[in-house]
């Protein structure tokens, strides 16, 4: 691999106020290569490439790109000396089609003629030298978000990117889709493109780069060769202690808790979920694995009280409630973490406070006679905010102000302190650090140690595996048999997920 | 240079916010003001002196101010819950026409303390109405109220005409369309003598204070908010999602019947195609003026009422069109938009 440097960004240094986002660093890129730029929420890795790519302003330092120097604040400049961005929130126009959105900003505003074939055919070219196959003519809101990403890749090459900047690339994707991507970026890295990505997941920055730069705090903590390194130790650069992901322990379960039967739910003609049986024991945790889009959302729904079934029945304890309201499961000590914690589990505009009863309003604790109890509310959610360690606001401060692993403590714990019978969880830990998933995980490790029949439903294998009891499979709206986690393994997960579950026990 | 949001709204920048947005809109009023060749400040003053100069001055500026701080109270719990009511002119207008079917004969004998609240909850009923028809229509099939209620306002128009020009018509107004009288019983009592302020004034502030408590202390204020900004996580939390809409639209369209009801008791004792110079679009104003506050409504009704009634001394005294008033108000508007991003948002460089 050639030592040509092909990027350097020098002593950078960038304040908000009186908080550096970025302290002083230095980082080298060489032709060829893949660097991962390794750090939790907040530690500046956004930051950093916002000022090499010139969306922001250093208070000091210098950006070098093939030695020369860029000037600040100027995004045309980074694009006309090669680097291309790949937002971890498209810029894409969803309403044009895929060479349309790759052609934006490559031709004059008021030109004779477009020179669409021309660029097809150059699309084409890239299409093939590093297959990232997309139909040019294809309107991009109907594309999958792993092909958005392709066209957005796409778009960074057809302006001739030579270094490639990717910010949290597979936060969105699903792993097969995630791996197909790491395979595209080692082709273009071998083909003398380098690239940076930013990253906070472990596994895809050992899978997928050739050096680790870890960022903590806005300061640069350690560089090392990929090869040289390992999970654990970069686990603890970038946390800055030793974090493990805790562990679960062997336990004797009580009754069955939950108990779902034969429950199926369709949407117009579309069956979304059917014959889906299954119990969990007071105690247990139950797993559901599969990739998603396969009815993991449906099946949340329906536990959580949000939709009702069509056909079946859940109990739980024995009493039927298929057809009760969030608020009546709540009352019966149902504790239900959702899916997607912005748009689900939290109204962004509500204080913490209001959040945190919500669900509970009609609770005598919480309001009487129509009035809420607002000191009372407050008060409850200070004790969960110490309780459970949530950090970043106080209950009278707007809950859209939170990180994403601060606001689920804070809704987990809100479920938690309740000590509920039956616990879901769902996709407890998607796009969190690894201090807020292991503090996840031992609540979720806590409540089921206290008794909790635990439904986790999750992306995450390495999750699923390390915290459930038993492990099922949901493809087309359909369980698989539930297996011991003891006998599985990632092939076996993977035949599951695929829905080939005709030689389980 | 960005923009970030404040850990906290600033508790000085929701007074001062609105004062400086409302000054702002003074100073690019000005502008036209000395295009049309008068001397600004001299014009500002007899504005003021106008509205506020005199015990008579004073009274009509709170009359003109009575019936926007209902349907700016209307349009403030309707936008707090993201129900996009702009037809609280048509609302006002079915609870005026309404009230006055009821009250143009006194059938049951009633006294005065019995009759006037009959007359604004038949007022109330009928604004309700109006606006959980579109709404019904928007949870029902999606279709979008912003369309819906502002259709409304030219069907209930023309329906008010229809009524005045047939059933409802007095046959004594000489050919004029405009209905028969209320009853002297159902009439508001004045507040001041030898002037037009009537009772209303005080129902509309104590109806301000009633959303107050609503909005701040109750659950179905936290219900209504969060169904607003957030139906699924609403949906989630258990919130009864519709139910609540529901609600919040009869209060919404309650409010715009009674500005009605109180229109045509307290002032005209009739209903006439002009009993409403606008109230009910001018009460989206005054609600956003307010940013919504309901307590901030009353003052920003009294600010718009203060700017239509001296424009008119304006234009008296100086021969300046008396529509500055509209371009203040509306610029007004604007900046309060400004203000607002601005006491929520701080720039950072």
């Amino acid at each position: 691999m050639a030592e040509h440097v092909v990027l350097h960004l020098d002593s950078i240094t960038k304040r908000f106020g009186s908080f550096a986002a970025n302290d002083n660093i230095s980082i080298e890129l060489r032709r060829g290569e893949v660097v991962a730029l390794l750090g939790e929420n907040g530690a500046g890795k956004t930051t950093l490439m916002n000022i090499l790519f010139g969306h922001y302003v250093p208070d000091e330092g210098e950006v070098f790109i093939e030695g020369r120097r860029i000037s600040h604040g100027k995004p045309k400049e980074a694009i006309a000396a090669g680097v291309g961005m790949v937002h971890q929130h498209f810029s894409l126009a969803k309403n044009l089609t895929v060479i349309e959105n790759v052609m934006t900003g490559t031709e004059p505003l008021f030109g004779l003629k477009s020179e669409t074939a021309k660029a097809k055919r150059k699309l084409k070219e890239l299409e093939d030298k590093f297959g990232l196959v997309v139909d040019p003519d294809a309107r991009v809101g109907d594309l999958s978000v792993g092909e958005q990403q392709r066209v957005e890749i796409l778009k960074a090459l057809y302006n001739d990117a030579r270094i490639l900047i990717l910010d949290e690339p597979t936060g969105v994707l699903t792993q097969q889709e995630a791996e197909g991507l790491f395979d595209t970026l080692r082709t273009m890295a071998q083909d003398g493109l380098s690239i940076i990505f930013i990253s906070h997941k472990l596994n895809e920055v050992m899978n997928g780069s050739d050096r680790v730069v870890v960022l903590r705090a806005g300061k640069v903590t350690a560089e090392r060769d990929t090869s040289e390194t390992s999970k654990e130790e970069l686990a603890e650069l970038m946390v800055g202690r030793r974090v493990e992901r805790p562990v679960r322990e062997e336990a004797s379960f009580g009754d069955v808790v939950l108990r779902v039967e034969n429950v199926g739910l369709s949407a117009g003609l579309v069956s979304r979920l059917s014959d889906i049986n299954l119990e969990i024991r007071a105690g247990e945790t139950l797993g559901i694995v599969g990739v998603s889009g396969n009815g993991q959302a449906a099946l949340c729904d329906v536990v959580a009280g949000v939709l009702h079934p069509d056909q079946g029945t859940i109990s739980i304890n024995g009493a039927e409630v298929q057809n009760l309201n969030p608020r009546d499961l709540s009352n019966m000590k149902v504790g239900r973490t959702p899916e997607d914690r912005n748009t689900q589990g939290a109204v962004g505009e509500l204080t913490l406070w209001e959040n945190t009863v919500l669900e509970r309003i009609k609770d005598p604790r919480f309001s009487s006679r129509g009035f809420v109890k607002k000191s009372e509310g407050r008060a409850y959610c200070k004790d969960l905010i110490d309780r459970f360690d949530v950090r970043g606001g106080t209950p009278n401060s707007r809950i859209s102000r939170l990180s994403g692993g601060n606001m689920q403590k804070l809704i987990l714990g809100r479920c938690l302190a309740e000590h509920p019978v039956f616990l879901l969880a769902a996709q407890p830990t998607r796009g969190l650090d690894e201090g807020a998933i292991a503090a996840i995980h031992e609540d979720i490790l806590i409540a089921r140690k206290a008794g909790a029949a635990v439904l986790l439903v999750s992306e995450d294998l390495d999750e699923v595996v390390s915290l459930s009891d038993r492990i099922m499979a949901i493809h087309g709206g359909k369980l698989s048999p539930a297996v011991e986690t003891e006998h599985v393994d990632s092939r076996k997960l993977g035949l599951m997920m695929a829905g080939e579950w005709g030689g389980l026990s | 240079m960005r923009i970030e949001q404040r850990e906290h709204q600033s508790k000085v920048l929701i007074v001062v916010a609105p004062l400086m947005a409302v000054v702002a809109s003074l100073s690019i009023a000005g502008v036209l003001i000395a295009l049309a060749g008068a001397p600004v400040f001299e014009a500002y003053k007899v504005i003021f002196v106008g509205a506020f100069g005199s015990k008579f001055a004073i009274t009509e500026t709170l009359t003109r101010a009575t019936p926007l701080i209902v349907t700016g109270l209307a349009a403030a719990v309707a936008f707090r819950a993201r129900i996009w009511n702009i037809g609280a002119e048509g609302q006002l207008y079915m609870g005026a026409l309404l009230a006055t079917a009821v009250g143009y004969q006194n059938f049951l004998g009633l006294p005065s303390f019995a009759l006037i609240p009959l007359l604004i909850v038949t007022g109330a009923v009928a604004g309700m109405v109006m606006l959980v028809i579109p709404l019904g229509l928007r949870l029902r099939f999606g279709v979008d109220e912003v369309v819906t209620t502002l259709l409304l306002n030219f069907v209930v128009l023309l329906f008010v005409s229809m009524m005045l020009d047939g059933p409802m018509k007095d046959p004594l107004a000489f050919g004029w369309p405009q209905s028969v009288p209320v009853v002297d019983e159902g009439l508001l009592p004045k507040l001041v003598e030898r002037s037009r302020l009537h009772l209303g004034l005080v129902i509309a502030i104590a109806l301000a204070i009633m959303v107050y408590v609503l909005n701040q202390f109750t659950v179905f204020g936290l219900e209504s908010k969060a169904a607003g900004f957030n139906p699924v996580a609403a949906r989630f939390a258990g919130v009864p999602f519709e139910k609540t809409l529901i609600k919040v639209a009869c209060l919404s369209g309650g409010l715009a019947g009674i500005a009605g009801a109180i229109e045509v008791t307290g002032v005209k004792g009739l209903v006439s195609n002009d009993l409403s110079a606008s109230f009910g679009y001018a009460g989206i104003v005054v609600a956003m003026l307010a940013s919504l506050n309901p307590i901030g409504v009353i003052f920003a009704a009294i600010f718009t009422a203060m700017m239509f009634v001296g424009s008119e001394s304006m234009s008296r005294t100086f021969g300046i069109p008396s529509f500055i008033a509209d371009v203040v108000v509306s610029l007004s508007l604007l900046t309060m938009l400004v203000a607002v991003f601005l006491s929520n948002y701080r720039i950072r460089r």
